[in-house]
């Protein structure tokens, strides 16, 4: 039955879970936008960072709201590390370089992927007793789960920090210069292998946000990054190529499409709607809605 | 030089002769029925592989949603067989034609985009296409479709005793791939895709018509894939949405591709004689205990290939003279 209620109802929800999805998406924007290198193990480190997550709630009983920030730091060295590894030298590759990086990130997602079932078993996990796990708010007759509330919450926080982090901060102006022109910047005295690794450091951090977030109320196991890594991927294609705020607003569209395409067609069709509506914003507008390139 | 090349190419001829006398003589040799399993795979792969080169290492239109003509190709020999009775070969021909038709309609509006917002359009579609499919009650749904066996003979492409059909038919199909390949890199069409890899907008000025070279190179591609498709569904009689339109297989088409030599004509048979037996072999071997140790090992490889080759694994072919001329130039 469709009823103004229910559509206000799936509408709020869809607005949360955008945001998140906004959050997932956002440091695959930052790194594109940064260097142009689509990273195709983002949906390993969300899967890392659930883990993390969860490891740090079943060993230490940290409850997920506490750990987000420790599960960012870490992620944000795992980043780094891996620009250093891995990254650093596809892009140098002279020959194929888009192919170069597409496969050695996706290589490093299988890899990931197999250790995460070497070491955890594919076995599906999740917190049960977290703060919010399970808990429901009502705010005017709606009814808002308090895990995608909260997480909503951390996400325009998230955004409005990094708004300033870039607009305000040298390290943020020195990132903008590096992607306006990275031999420029050598010139002037920064080092360019800096900004990538601290760039790749930021952007596998606030996933690793997202992913403590998701822990609360996800199932965790070691396929999970690849569900949503193609939502992200869409999220900021549909934003467009190169605007990490273009994230933000491609993140409440999905959701609000999703939650949309629900309502209509049977709930395993619903990521058909965000698809369609990726295909329609690039049909009419090739570089999505905020794409500079 | 003209006459260098015609030798090139005849050359080029003479060689894939020779190692498909080679492949077709190891069944005489090579009882083993795991064995030929594995190569009737690595066969099957270099055929898709070399058939997804042809949009995207030629024409370097990067599709990562080329299960979808696979999954057509599989689907149609499939349904035609069991819901009307169709025999395979016509089910074969139709999905082809099918795969190339759909391929057309949908590069109509993809081929204005370009980079990663075309890769992401190529990935989405193919999604689509696997969630209908896997929503349609009438095609099987989730749970797929199994082939019933109405005994061995070749009018049906159905054999329960023996893999040696399936393996001369995938050689076929391999020798197919590779010809048409070879065929088209010294035609117009060829040339033009060259240009439309390397600059668009340049190909354009001089005359080329872009938009209709990247339509051909689309349906030729689709219609190869969508026949490798139908195959598979004969080999392995039983199919389910995931595993042939699933995105893992879009990845495992270009795999070899990209390993071996993207846009090269010898790259994705060397990609596919490499890869497909290792992942067979580390699966079987070391992935039976299902801790993800197949995939570790796998994934390494991937990067490191990437990495340390990007003009893939024929650039180890290369002739020493090639690199010190360049250099020399240099």
């Amino acid at each position: 039955m469709l009823t103004a209620e229910t559509i206000i109802q799936s509408l709020a929800s869809g607005l949360l879970m955008g945001l998140l999805y906004g959050l997932i998406a956002v440091g695959l924007a930052l790194i594109f936008g940064l260097m142009d290198v689509v990273n195709f193990a983002h949906g390993e480190f969300l899967m890392i960072a659930m883990y993390a997550t969860f490891f740090l709630f079943a060993f230490f009983a940290i409850d997920p709201l506490l750990s987000a920030p420790l599960v960012a730091a870490t992620l944000f060295v795992f980043g780094a590390v891996v620009y250093l590894l891995i990254v650093r030298f596809a892009v140098r590759a002279k020959a194929n370089a888009g192919m170069v990086q597409i496969f050695s990130t996706f290589g490093l997602a299988i890899v990931m992927r197999g250790l995460a079932q070497y070491f955890f078993t594919p076995d599906y996990r999740s917190i049960n007793t977290s703060w919010l796990g399970g808990k429901t708010i009502s705010i005017g007759g709606i009814f808002l789960p308090e895990p995608q509330l909260v997480g909503a919450l951390v996400s325009i926080a998230a955004f409005a920090g990094l708004y300033f982090f870039i607009h305000r901060t040298d390290f943020g102006r020195a990132l903008e210069a590096t992607r306006e022109d990275a031999g420029a910047v050598a010139l002037v005295g920064i080092d360019k292998n800096r900004v990538f690794a601290l760039g790749w450091g930021l952007g596998a951090a606030l996933v690793g946000l997202a992913g403590a977030i998701m822990a609360i109320f996800f199932y965790i196991y070691p396929d999970v990054g690849a569900s949503f890594a193609l939502i992200a991927y869409v999220t900021v294609a549909l934003g467009g190529f190169g605007s990490v705020f273009g994230a933000f607003a491609g993140g409440i569209i999905v959701g609000l499409v999703e939650a949309t395409t629900a309502l209509i067609l049977p709930p395993s069709l619903k990521s058909v709607g965000i698809y369609a509506v990726y295909l329609l914003v690039v049909f009419i507008r090739p570089r999505g809605l905020f794409g500079s390139m | 030089m003209d006459k260098d090349f015609a030798k090139r190419r005849r050359r080029e001829l003479i060689v894939a002769f020779c190692l498909a006398v080679i492949a077709a003589l190891v069944p005489l040799f090579v009882k083993d029925v795991y064995v030929q399993n594995v190569m009737v795979l690595t066969l099957m792969y270099a055929a898709l592989s070399q058939s997804w080169n042809i949009l995207s290492g030629y024409c370097g239109q990067i599709s990562l949603g080329h299960a979808l003509y696979f999954g057509l190709g599989a689907y149609t020999t499939a349904l035609l067989f069991t819901k009307f009775g169709v025999l395979p070969w016509f089910g074969m021909l139709a999905g082809g034609v099918i795969s190339a038709l759909i391929a057309m309609a949908l590069g109509y509006p993809c081929f204005r985009l370009r980079g990663h917002y075309f890769v992401i359009a190529t990935i989405v579609i193919a999604e689509i296409g696997l969630l209908l499919i896997q929503n349609w009650e009438w095609a099987g749904a989730a749970l797929g479709i199994d082939i019933p066996v109405r005994g061995d003979s070749w009018l049906k492409f159905q054999f329960t005793r023996s893999k040696l059909p399936y393996f001369y038919f995938a050689l076929a199909l391999a020798c197919v791939a590779w010809f048409v390949t070879w065929w088209l890199e010294d035609s117009k069409w060829g040339y033009w895709w060259r240009a439309v890899k390397d600059n668009p907008d340049a190909a354009e000025s001089l005359g080329v018509v872009v938009f209709n070279s990247k339509m051909g190179a689309a349906a030729v591609s689709a219609f190869l894939v969508a026949v490798g498709g139908s195959f598979y569904a004969q080999f392995v009689s039983y199919i389910d949405p995931e595993s042939v339109m699933g995105f893992q297989f879009s990845l495992l088409m270009a795999l070899p591709a990209v390993l071996g030599g993207i846009g090269t004509l010898w790259g994705p048979l060397l990609g596919a004689v490499i890869l497909i037996p290792l992942t067979e072999l580390t699966r079987s071997f070391i992935g039976g205990s299902g801790r993800g140790v197949d995939l570790i090992v796998y994934g390494t490889l991937i990067v490191l290939i990437s990495l340390a080759l990007p003009r893939g694994l024929v650039s180890l072919f290369a002739r020493p003279k090639f690199f010190w001329r360049k250099a020399a130039v240099r």
